[in-house]
Order: structure tokens, then sequence, then C-alpha cells
């Protein structure tokens, strides 16, 4: 872990940077990472996620233009009054013009109020709750890598397509949860299958899910439905296959990074069915990206939310550079509405575009877990089952009730 | 004056002087968020440092008064004077419940009785419909001062906060000082011989739980105002700890150690939250350190050396 | 399928007895509580951090040494222990003198700092921990399926409070114990060396707590905070029980665990809660604790 430690104390290096007047002859554009840089989504995103925004500032060629950028970071502890304190002190204080990644939805939902607020740029890309192109939509905020919505029509519409069509669903009793619950059982139905229950798990702190596992057993469903993240995820899966359960029932994670396969072992995890929008060994182009990385995570691969970081900071670059800087560092809302107008190309997500919601366009992977005997070496863990095309994987534009939607 | 010390008279001086320049030159936000957990620390410091009761669980209070003031703000419209007197309600009544129970124990067991009832309302405020779980109460209105003066600005905002921050510690200072406090040091350092002397202990106990919890409670409502929201930080047995911390390190017992402890522990936290867990790992470095080396905390040993009570 | 109060029975005694697997660590870690509480007069707030530690050791055995379970279950906690002995020598000895509440302070301190040491080294996603070749797989047990590796957890937890509760009333050297916890300096007086009796004490209620870490890795992740979620649910238990008796760490600690698996059944919500609730009746009819001696 090297690298987390020395990125971090570069990053806090360079925001103590702010405290000697600048006399940078250059103009600046400041980019706030703000993520997890301590609790259960460091590895997804973390401190790696800020060497992929450092990455986009290298590749974009920088060095060479008429402007510098710099990139801050900070952890928000998955609290949203945390995070909302942090952006808000980094637009009053510190100059920052556009907040990137910040995984968890409630932090996510905090901030894009505070960017509304102060005018500025946000770009999730970690958080998985719809409703920040939804009901908590805003001019100053966009969507990137996933959400709720698309996870579940992916995943659910696929497994009931090849037969799992009685679902059962582990549901962590929180806002997330309960969103992924209330849109995989949507899909379910949908699709002609038949939720038949569900069960809530205190959150945070189950590490113990096999009574919860034992009551989907007794259900007598064909599928077990997990509406969780991170380390509960980690664990349901785990106590699953202890329970023999995985004999009888199929596993549908709703929400599974590469780094919960990873922490899982293919022995465990094989056979999982997971939704992602990028994957490093996907095409030569997320290849070529994840190759161009290395050197910054020598030890591991990037996920889809770190690749979402990579790719909204470069846009947001070919953005600022288009309309001046000068102009992009006065209005947010501005260059929100430029960069939705803009279409997207970069190498994790290929070419996409933005909708006047805020989210952000491209296909969706499902993908299914290597056994251990098909995987080739480290981190070859997916392999491509279907995609949904990009106009398709998303919420349509008119059913996500956001105001700036004019029916 | 207010019966202050000399030293203390020129300590207060100081603060208040300290308290009206630091806007100008700091960072409002911070200073709100220091005021509020300064108040908060100066009400714990009541159970601790004058009944010698270490309550683990003042999160419970604080929360509970933040979720409650930012919940009547949004909702009912409450202006934000009533919607923190409504958590501070709300902390008082708590804390009548909860203390009724603990003060059945003593020492480390009511220590652990609170860290559980804490723990309780935790999950109570995890799973109730109103406290928005995972997410909290957010976009709370600062809304306007008796329906008149808007909060917006921040500087205005910092005006009410330390009003309330003041009102507290002094009310805090002349309950230590009145005949009331003079019993609840006299159960500290003797309970048995405080009961042999007619006093029903426990009620002098349980009297100072309420207004501990009471205060938390508005200073827990005044910060939900201040950001904006309330969440699950502000029940967590983690908070619970940092404001026994931040009574640690300023000095137990001590009128200013609180507050002093509140900067430390709060400037700590902005200048190391870039260093991830180093945070976590300073916290309990310094925790170890004055249980070893200074339980007097920095202004108790101040104190000492100067010959003085402060 | 036959059901008792209109929940499947299969559902209900696989519950009960997933109750009593969860007992049987917090039967484990309140029993180390409980043998230091009653040596030190503390009341070792680190424990929950030393039971992470324990499964940390173990699958760091494992992960650099390629050491496999079995011998990571002597280890880890001679390991732990050996950690134990340094704290208390160099820290926790120095608080004897002062009131109780400094070790609960001294302790929590502690915990934050091998808690926060442990995020910042290993993320906190957790650690897969194999489950040992020898007990993998189920059982049948007609009216549920039982993982072998639960089972062995019950089986080993009973015989660690056993063999625990042989030493302390069984063996001279538990009786010098329990004479230097009623009168240290009349032990002391007798020529029993009392210091390195407490600081052996320490170490064996730290290791008690890395075995328990060690039986719970294969089942948890091994994270950072696997230690934080029990210590507290752990410290209600402790209330509930008394820490007088050792007997009385180990009923509650079992007894506790199966009321959490049935209200899993009966009422999910409240799973999280019902053992604090139990404290709250406790605490109202016996102050002291049900075993414990009024103070």
């Amino acid at each position: 872990m090297k690298l987390s430690r020395r990125t971090v104390l570069g990053a806090a290096a360079a925001s103590a940077l702010p405290l000697v007047p600048a006399r940078a002859q250059k103009p600046t554009l400041k980019f706030g990472v703000l993520t997890d840089l301590s609790g259960p989504y460091q590895d997804l995103a973390g401190p790696v996620a800020v060497a992929a925004a450092q990455q986009a500032v290298e590749d974009y060629g920088v060095a060479g233009k008429g402007f510098a950028v710099e990139i801050i970071s900070a952890d928000h502890q998955n609290k949203p009054d945390v995070g909302a304190g942090i952006a808000r002190q980094w637009a009053d204080r510190d100059g920052v013009d556009v907040i990137l990644e910040v995984a968890n939805s409630a932090v996510g939902l905090a901030v894009a109020g505070v960017a509304k607020d102060k005018n500025k740029v946000y770009v999730n890309s970690g958080a998985a709750t719809s409703d920040l192109t939804g009901s908590a939509c805003n001019a100053n905020t966009i969507h990137w890598v996933y959400d709720t919505y698309m996870l579940s029509r992916s995943t659910a519409t696929s497994v009931v397509k090849t037969g799992g069509t009685s679902w059962f669903m582990l549901v962590a009793d929180y806002a997330f949860g309960q969103a992924l619950q209330r849109d995989a059982s949507s899909f379910v139905e949908a699709a002609g299958g038949k939720v038949v229950g569900s069960v809530k798990t205190p959150f945070p702190g189950t590490t113990d899910f096999s009574s919860f596992l034992l009551q989907a057993q007794s259900s007598g469903a064909k599928v077990l439905g997990l509406c969780n993240a991170g380390a509960d995820t980690i664990n349901s899966i785990k106590q699953a296959k202890e329970f023999g359960i995985t004999s009888s029932m199929q596993l549908a994670g709703l929400l599974v990074f590469l780094t919960d396969v990873h922490s899982l072992g293919l022995e465990v995890a094989q056979g999982l069915a997971i939704t992602e929008s990028f994957y490093w060994d996907l095409n030569d182009r997320t290849r070529a990206f994840s190759e161009r990385f290395k050197p910054k995570a020598p030890t591991r691969r990037p996920t889809m939310v770190q690749a979402g970081v990579y790719a909204s900071a470069l846009h947001y670059l070919k953005t600022a550079e288009a309309m001046g800087i000068a102009e992009a560092k006065k209005d947010g809302a501005a260059t929100v509405a430029k960069m939705k107008s803009l279409p997207t190309d970069d190498d994790c997500f290929g070419k996409g575009s933005i909708r006047a919601d805020g989210r952000c366009i491209h296909p969706a992977y499902l993908f299914q877990v290597k056994s251990p005997k098909e995987s080739k070496g480290p981190w070859d863990y997916y392999k491509l089952l279907a995609t949904t095309p990009a106009d398709e994987a998303f919420r349509p534009l008119n059913a996500g009730g956001c105001p700036l939607v004019k029916a | 004056m207010l019966g202050f010390s000399r030293a203390q008279s020129a300590a207060f001086l100081v603060m208040l002087a300290l308290i009206v320049a630091a806007p100008f030159t700091l960072y409002p936000v911070f200073l709100m968020k220091l005021l509020c957990f300064a108040l908060f620390a100066c009400a714990f410091n009541l159970l601790i440092g004058y009944v010698g009761l270490l309550s683990f669980g003042h999160a419970a209070y604080f929360g509970m008064g933040s979720y409650i003031a930012a919940w009547t703000a949004k909702t009912w419209h409450l202006t934000p004077e009533l919607a923190i007197i409504a958590g501070g309600l709300t902390g008082a009544a708590l804390g009548t419940v909860f203390g009724w129970l603990a003060i059945r124990r003593q020492g480390i067991y009511f220590a652990m009785i609170t860290l559980a009832l804490a723990q309780m309302n935790y999950f109570f405020c995890l799973q109730a419909p109103f406290t928005g779980g995972e997410d909290g109460i957010q976009q709370v209105p600062r809304g306007a001062l008796f329906g008149i003066l808007p909060l917006d600005n921040d500087m205005t905002m910092y005006a009410v906060v330390a009003v309330i921050f003041l009102a507290g510690f002094l009310l805090i200072h002349r309950v230590v000082h009145s005949p009331f406090g003079q019993v609840l040091k006299a159960i500290r350092e003797n309970e048995p011989r405080a009961i042999s002397l007619g006093y029903r202990t426990d009620n002098y106990k349980l009297l100072a739980f309420i207004l501990s919890a009471g205060l938390a409670g508005i200073a827990g409502g005044a910060k939900a105002l201040v950001f904006g929201i309330a969440t699950l930080t502000d029940v967590h047995f983690a908070m619970s700890g940092e404001v026994v911390l931040m009574t640690l390190v300023g000095g137990m017992g001590t009128v200013f150690g609180p507050v002093v402890g509140a900067l430390i522990t709060n400037s700590m936290e902005y200048y190391l939250a870039q260093f991830g867990s180093w945070v976590t790992i300073t916290q309990g470095a310094i925790f170890v350190a004055c249980v070893l080396l200074f339980r007097r905390g920095v202004i108790g040993e101040i104190a000492a050396k100067l010959r003085i009570s402060l | 399928m036959f059901t008792i109060l209109g929940f499947p029975a299969p559902l209900l005694f696989g519950q009960l007895l997933l109750g009593v697997i969860n007992g049987a660590f917090y039967a484990l870690l309140s029993l180390g509580l409980a043998v230091i509480f009653g040596m030190l007069n503390i009341v070792n707030f680190a424990h929950g951090a030393l039971f992470m530690l324990g499964a940390f050791v173990a699958w760091g055995l494992l992960e650099y040494l390629g050491i496999g379970y079995w011998w990571a279950l002597v280890l880890a906690p001679l390991v732990v222990g050996a950690f134990g002995i340094v704290l208390e020598k160099l820290l926790i000895s120095r608080l004897y003198k002062l009131d109780h509440l400094y070790g609960l302070l001294l302790t929590f301190g502690l915990a934050l700092i091998i808690e926060g040491l442990a995020r910042n080294n290993f993320g906190s996603s957790g650690m897969p921990y194999p489950i040992p070749a020898s007990l993998q797989g189920a059982m049948n047990l007609g009216f549920m399926f039982l993982p072998v590796y639960r089972g062995w957890v019950v089986v080993a937890a009973l015989v660690m409070c056993l063999a625990t509760w042989v030493v302390i009333e069984k063996t001279p050297l538990g009786a010098t114990l329990r004479a230097a916890t009623e009168n240290a300096k009349l032990v002391q007086a007798f020529g029993v060396n009392v210091p390195l009796m407490i600081t052996l004490t320490y170490a064996g209620g730290v290791a008690l707590a890395a075995f328990a870490g060690v039986l719970a890795a294969p089942i948890y992740s091994v994270n950072p905070n696997m230690g934080a979620n029990f210590i507290i649910v752990v410290f209600a238990v402790v209330v509930i029980g008394g820490m007088g008796s050792i007997l009385g760490s180990v009923v509650t600690g079992f007894g506790l665990g199966v009321i959490e698996g049935l209200t899993k059944v009966f009422y999910p919500q409240a799973s999280a809660t019902v053992i604090f609730l139990v404290m709250i009746i406790v605490l109202l009819a016996r102050p002291a604790g049900l075993f414990g001696r009024a103070a």
C-alpha cells in the first residue's frame, strides 16, 4: 500500500499549497476529489481515484497548454455532513472549480446541494442513487458511471430471462438498499418474474447474514437478490456459499465491484452475474488505459468508479478549454451545460453523451465471474455475457422526475 | 464578575475577544462548528468534571437534538430559535429516561450502560423513517431568526451561534457555582458521605444528567442548522468518544478546558482530514498520552503551573 | 413441513442454532473481559480491537508465511497475548492506582490506534480467510443445513470456556489468582509475584479475544471494523450478566445469542436492539446484573 500513502500525502501537500500566495502566471483549474480514503469504499474509489484524476491531466497534456491544473483531495468518511462541509469549504475558501468522485449515495446527494448553492461543477462517479439525476437533479450535477436503475435493469432482466423467475431480496436497511430493492423488484416483475419475499438487514454493522439467508432459503425462491454493497455483499456471498444456498439458489449481486470480487476470491465469487459500465480487460481502449494507468497503481486494476473519475476529468478539461478557462471558472452551471452539449469520448467508456438531467449515457455490460480455472492471471475475473446499448441502459429521460427536463 | 475568579475573568475576556475577532480572519463555518462542539463539551464536562460521571453515550442527546431541530425546521418550518429549543428539549427528555436508567450503577458500569443505551438510540435513528436513515435530513433551511432576521449569511449565523454558546457556557458556570453545584461536587468526592449528610444523591445526579443532555441537544440543534444537515454521525458512538476526548484534552473539571479541547481536536481533524485514518490514530494517541502524561488536560496543567483555577 | 407459532420449524431451529453460534463469540469475548476485570479492575475497551488483531494475525500467517488455520489457532493467541504483555507493562500498569475510568479511556485510545492502523494498512473492505479443508462442507441435520465450520466454532468455544473455568476454579494457580483478586496485598505477602500474575492475566484475557478472532476469521471477512461491531454488544452482555463470575459470562453470552437469534425470526428489525432492551429490563429488575454481586 505504498502507493496509497504516497498519493494521499502528495494530495495533502498539494492542498497545503494555497496557503502560500499563488504567483502562478497561468490560470489554474482546481479539481477537488472528494472520496472515501478510510472506509468501506476506499478500495473501489479512494486514493486510486485521486490518481485517476491525475492520469486524466497527464493524458490531456495539460503541461503543454496555456493553463495549469491543481488536484486536491479529501476524505468524506462516508458521512454526508463531513462531505457537504468539505465541499462548502472548497467552494468558499479553496477556490475549487470541480468536485469529482463522491462514492456513497448519501454524501453524493448532500454534495449536489452544495454544488448548486455555490455554483460549482460536480461530476459524481461513485454514488449509486438514481435520484441524482431524478428528483434531486440540478443544473450543476452530472452522474457519470452507473446508478441503481441501470444495475437493476441489466442484472434483474437478464437473470429472469435465463430462468431465474422467482426472487428473494436481501436488503441493506437504508436508502441505497431500499432504492435498489425498489428498482430491482420492478424489473423482475416487468420481465415476468416474481418477488416472493424480502428481508431487511440492519445497516451498518451486520456481519452475520446466516439467519437472513436461512429465511431466504426457506422461501423456496430460485434467485437471491443482494440489494447491498461492499462488505455486506462480500459477507452475504461468502455465507450463502457456506450454508449451501448456492446449490439451491442462484445469487444475483446487484452492486458488486471488481475489488469486491478480488476480496471474495474466485473460488467463492465464481458464477456471479454482475453489471458494470467499465472493465479493464473489456476492449483495446480499456486495456490501453489500464496499461497507461498501471504505474500509478501497480498492484491492482481500476474499477469503474476510478475509470469514471478519469473520464469525467478528461471531459471537463476538454470543455473548459473549449469555452475558455476564465469562463469555466466563473460559472459552474454554464460549464455543466456546455459539458452536456459536447459528446463524450474516452478510453474507458468510449463514445457517449450527457443528457439534460445530468445522466452520462454509455453501454452497460453484464459480466459473469470466471471460475478459478478460467482465470488466466491476477485480476482476470470477468467474462462478458451481454451488452445493453447506451440508449436503453439508463432510465428514460422523462421518467426520472427531474425538474430540468421539460415535458 | 459572575462568580468568576480574577484569573477566570481575564480568561473569559480573552475568549470573548477571540470570539468577536475570529470570524474576520478565520472561516466562519469552521468557527461555528467549533462553538457547537465547545458547548457540547462544556455540557459533557458538567457530568464528568463536576459529578464524576463518565457518560460514554452523549452523542445520543447531541444527535437527537440535531435531528429534531433539523426536522422541525424543515417540516414544520419552525423559526431557528424554536427549532434549537425543540432540539434541547428532546435532548433533555431522552436524558431523563437514559439518565434514570444509568444512575442505577456507578463507575465503569455507568459508562458501559450509557454507551449501550446510546447505541440502541443509534439503531433507532438508523431505522426510524423521520431521520432519513443513511442520508440524514438534508437541505435544512437556516430560516429567519424570530421570523425576521434571515440567517443565510454566515456572519449573521455566527453571531447567533456565538450568543447560544456564551449563554450555555455562562449557565453551566452559574450552575456549578450554585449550592446545587456544591452538592454535585460533594457527590463526586464522596458519594456515601453526601448520602449520609441527607442528600438524595440520585436526584442530584439525574438533574445534572438532564441539564447536560439538554445543553448537548441545543448544541446539536445549532450544528444542524449551521450545516443544514443532520446525520447519523451525530448519534454514532464515535461522536461520544470525541466529546470525551475534547474534555479530557482540555481538562476535566475546568471551566475553559472543554472549549480549548474542542479547539484542539477540531483543528486537528481539520488539518488531518486528508490523511484518511490518521485522524483516528491521532485521536487514539492523544487519548493514551492524556491518560498517561497529563490527566489534568491542557488547561488543568496550565492552571496547576500558575496555581490558579481556570 | 410443520410449523411453530406460524413459523416453519426448520427456520426456527436454524435460527436457534445460529443464535448459539453467535452466543459462542459473545461468551468468549465477555469471558475475557470478565477475567481481565476481575484481576485488573479495568474494562478493556481494546478487547474488540484485539479480537480483530487475532483475525489479522491468522490472515498474516497464512498470507506471508503459509501457516494454516490450526497453527494460527495456537499462534495468534500467543502473538496477541505477547502484545498484551507489552501493553500491560508499558501502559496499563501505570493506571492501577487511579480511578477505573482512566483504564477505560486508555484502552479506548488503544482501540482507536489499533483499528486506525489496520484500516490504513489493509483498507476496510476486508480480506478473505478460507475455511480449513478439514472443516469444509455441511451436515444435513434434517431440519437445517449446518456448515461443519459453524458447528466447530460452538464446540471450540465451549471447550475454551470450560478450560478457562477449570484453570480458574480448579487449579492451584487459579486459586492464587482468585485470592489475588480479593486481596492482592495479602497474596503478595505470601511471596506470590502479583504484578507478574496481573500481566499474565491480561495476556490470557486478550489471548481469549484473539482465539475468538481466529474462529471468526473464516466466517466474517477479516476486516478492521469486525471488533468495533462486537464490543458494544459485548459490553451490554457484561452489564446483563455482571462481571462477577465466569459461569455467568458464559451463560449470558450463549443465552443472549439465542434471544438475538429468535428475534431474527419474529421481528428482524429489532434484532440489532434486542440485547440493549434486555439490558434495560435487567437494570430495572436486578441492577447488579443476573450473576453480579451487589456493589
